[in-house]
């Protein structure tokens, strides 16, 4: 088995497609960890000029007092885009550009990891196609119609519940046909190998920033990195460059309603595929998966769109059995308090995933927090507002601002 | 190219002119009626079947097999049941299991493939095929069919490169399943360059080499072999006719004879073939 982490990992796919990851892997090696042709350097300046790297590390004031210790934020809310999702999905781009692939295409769930694509496609030049299920183009049109602004072509899929799983196994098929020409920018750091390594080596510049950035402002490392993790490429960004640090590692992942499984409606109410997952085969990967009793992929759940999946990254999957990062859960409406606390406080209105790790520090204990924690803010929250008002208000969280601004007035209108 | 000696009922089945091998998803829409369905096939001149068992991520599979594997899991299909059903098939030639390695994986108390496929072997099974399990990752299931005597039927791309062909084939008995273009399967009117292509390769290996990915009509299966194909795999266009019955809710009874006389209709084309030298 190549490319494994420990248990985790390899290549679990038709062999139409071993050819090209064969030729990526060979890309990767050269390129990405090599700098041929000066590869790295083109991907951080233009994640400089057009990306708006490095993304500040801030100090959280608000929630400094509140736990009684230094809280940082490391902004990626601030990079182009609004998450991020664009510092792979530009390495990406411009790789298959380097290898000479004439067209990309990449699978989206809520819609971030598709607008990056697009985004990175336009500013190369590159046709690009973006599979995203049908329940989540209904459900994120302000998303589609940002892609479709980029000159993406999105093709909704219509299989199965029609959400996140199911479009990266349509745009698998696509790349089991159009492989010779056509790069797959996959979107976190799951699939086979060497996407992991590869969509990791891209993200881990956010730990390189925050490393280097908080040690200029404080002159030590932190006791804590948190970061919220669904398929993982925040997390494993937010960590690879402290995995030889005295620093403790948490990744949060999504409670969503409930951590128990409906196994007869292949129904697991929540994302939590580090804490209640087997190890399984899913996307092309040997990893953490939410499976029934014979190996069926369940449906997971979260309010959070971008933690809302059925496996995670064989690294970090590997990482947590190791003991190397702590795994932990957050509910859906800790999350959506957790929106709130940072809207009203920090005034940085987070997304819904960020959330999640925002929530976990009412959640965590002090010994668990320490002295000096560093809160990845993956993205901002402008896509998930109307789920949060919605969800906040259905479920009545205290912290949720009142809308009655809204309200027609009372008697017909008086504005003279 | 060398690849091992077989003796295998699956080779064998190859002996007696170009093969027909139909591909049905099990349990596709009910236990019952796919059992009909089967052995249908057989009737219309099956020398091998390969049956589904569904996964819930089919990621080689085109819409047509995706519904079908719909169909099936809602039918209540699983990997258990799937035993069963080969076990209460009344039919006599090889059967093929085509499935995702995560239900291999998953089966049975203990890891790794080995209790799946020993049940496989005492159900009846001849062999085995994993769309998502290239050669880097086949060692465990080739070893574990080896002791219980089944057949790792291994899949060739039309990418595949010469030292991956020469790997695969390593691994492979029973028959070399050729994938006659890109892409995922579906039914297609047109034979692809890339099979001749992929055909001309094959010529000096010593195993039965069979074509699938698109193949829909008689007259499209005779070219098939007319370019060198030792048999055809036949799956969606057959499932196709399942899908419809389904749909308009035909009975099975003739969605059975649609399904016998479409096999008819492919043996008999690739059959005159062989007495026309």
């Amino acid at each position: 088995m190549t490319g494994t982490f420990g248990r985790y990992g390899g290549q679990y796919v038709p062999e139409a497609l071993m050819p090209a990851l064969t030729e990526l892997k060979g890309a990767y090696e050269q390129y990405v960890l090599e700098n041929a042709d000066g590869f790295m350097d083109e991907f951080h300046e233009r994640m400089r000029s057009f990306g708006g790297r490095p993304t500040p590390l801030q100090r959280a004031d608000a929630l400094s007092e509140r736990y009684d210790t230094d809280v940082y934020l490391k902004r990626e809310d601030l990079v182009h885009g609004g998450a991020h999702k664009l510092t792979n999905a530009l390495g990406q781009v411009l790789l298959a550009k380097y290898m000479g692939k004439e067209r990309i295409i990449a699978e989206t769930g809520a819609g971030q990891h598709g607008t990056a694509t697009a985004m990175a496609a336009a500013h190369l030049d590159m046709p690009c196609e973006i599979y995203m299920g049908r329940t989540d183009t209904n459900r994120q049109r302000p998303n589609v119609f940002r892609m479709r602004l980029n000159d993406a072509t999105v093709t909704p899929v219509d299989v199965g519940r029609c959400t996140l799983k199911e479009a990266i196994s349509e745009a698998m098929r696509d790349w089991a046909q159009s492989v010779e020409t056509t790069h797959y920018v996959i979107g976190s750091v799951v699939g086979p190998h060497p996407f992991p390594k590869l969509v990791r080596e891209f993200q881990s510049v956010i730990s390189d920033e925050s490393r280097r950035q908080i040690r200029d402002r404080t002159g030590s490392l932190p006791t804590s990195v948190v970061a919220c993790a669904g398929g993982g490429s925040n997390a494993m960004g937010s960590f690879t460059a402290f995995l030889s640090d005295d620093v403790s590692l948490h990744a949060v992942e999504a409670g969503g309603e409930s951590l128990t499984v409906d196994a007869d409606a292949g129904v697991a109410p929540n994302s939590a595929t580090l804490q209640t997952g087997s190890e399984g085969v899913l996307h092309g990967a040997r990893t953490r998966v939410l499976q029934d009793e014979h190996g069926q992929i369940m449906a997971s759940h979260s309010v959070s769109a971008g933690l809302d999946y059925a496996g995670v990254g064989p690294e970090l999957a590997h990482l947590v059995d190791a003991g190397r990062v702590s795994a932990h859960t957050v509910d859906d409406g800790t999350a959506l308090a957790g929106v709130h606390r940072l809207s009203q406080t920090e005034g940085i209105i987070p997304a819904l995933e960020t959330a999640h790790a925002v929530g976990w520090l009412e959640e965590a204990s002090e010994s668990q927090l320490g002295e000096q924690i560093v809160l990845t803010v993956s993205g901002r929250g402008d896509k998930d507002l109307e789920t949060v008002l919605e969800e906040s208000t259905r479920r009545n969280i205290p912290e949720t601002p009142d809308m009655d601004v809204f309200d027609p007035p009372a008697d017909g209108g008086t504005d003279a | 190219m060398e690849a091992p000696m077989h003796n295998s009922a699956i080779t064998a089945a190859f002996d007696s002119g170009p093969a027909f091998v139909p591909y049905l998803t099990a349990g596709d829409p009910t236990f019952e009626a796919s059992l009909e369905y089967v052995e249908a096939l057989e009737r219309g001149g099956a020398s091998v079947i390969e049956l589904g068992l569904p996964f819930s991520e089919p990621i080689a599979e085109g819409k047509t097999i995706q519904n079908a594997i719909s169909r099936s899991l809602a039918g209540g299909m699983t990997p258990v049941r799937f035993f069963e059903f080969i076990e209460q098939l009344d039919v006599t030639v090889p059967l093929v299991c085509m499935t995702y390695y995560n239900l291999i994986y998953q089966y049975g108390t203990h890891d790794g493939p080995r209790p799946f496929v020993e049940r496989a072997a005492t159900a009846g099974l001849d062999g085995i095929i994993v769309p998502d399990l290239p050669a880097e990752e086949a060692g465990p299931l080739h070893s574990a069919c080896q002791s219980h005597g089944l057949d790792l039927i291994t899949i060739v791309a039309p990418t595949t490169t010469t030292d991956r062909l020469e790997r695969l084939v390593s691994l492979c008995s029973g028959y070399l399943y050729v994938q006659a273009r890109l892409g995922v399967t579906g039914a297609r009117s047109d034979v692809s360059e890339q099979t001749a292509a992929s055909l001309d390769r094959l010529s000096d290996i010593d195993l039965p080499v069979a074509v699938g990915f698109g193949i829909s009509s008689g007259e499209h299966a005779r070219t098939v072999v007319e370019s060198g194909a030792d048999g055809v795999i036949v799956g969606s266009a057959l499932v196709e006719i399942i899908g419809e019955g389904h749909r308009e809710d035909e009975s099975p009874e003739s969605v059975a004879q649609r399904l016998e006389a479409k096999s008819r209709e492919i043996t008999t084309a690739i059959t005159k073939l062989q007495q026309q030298p």
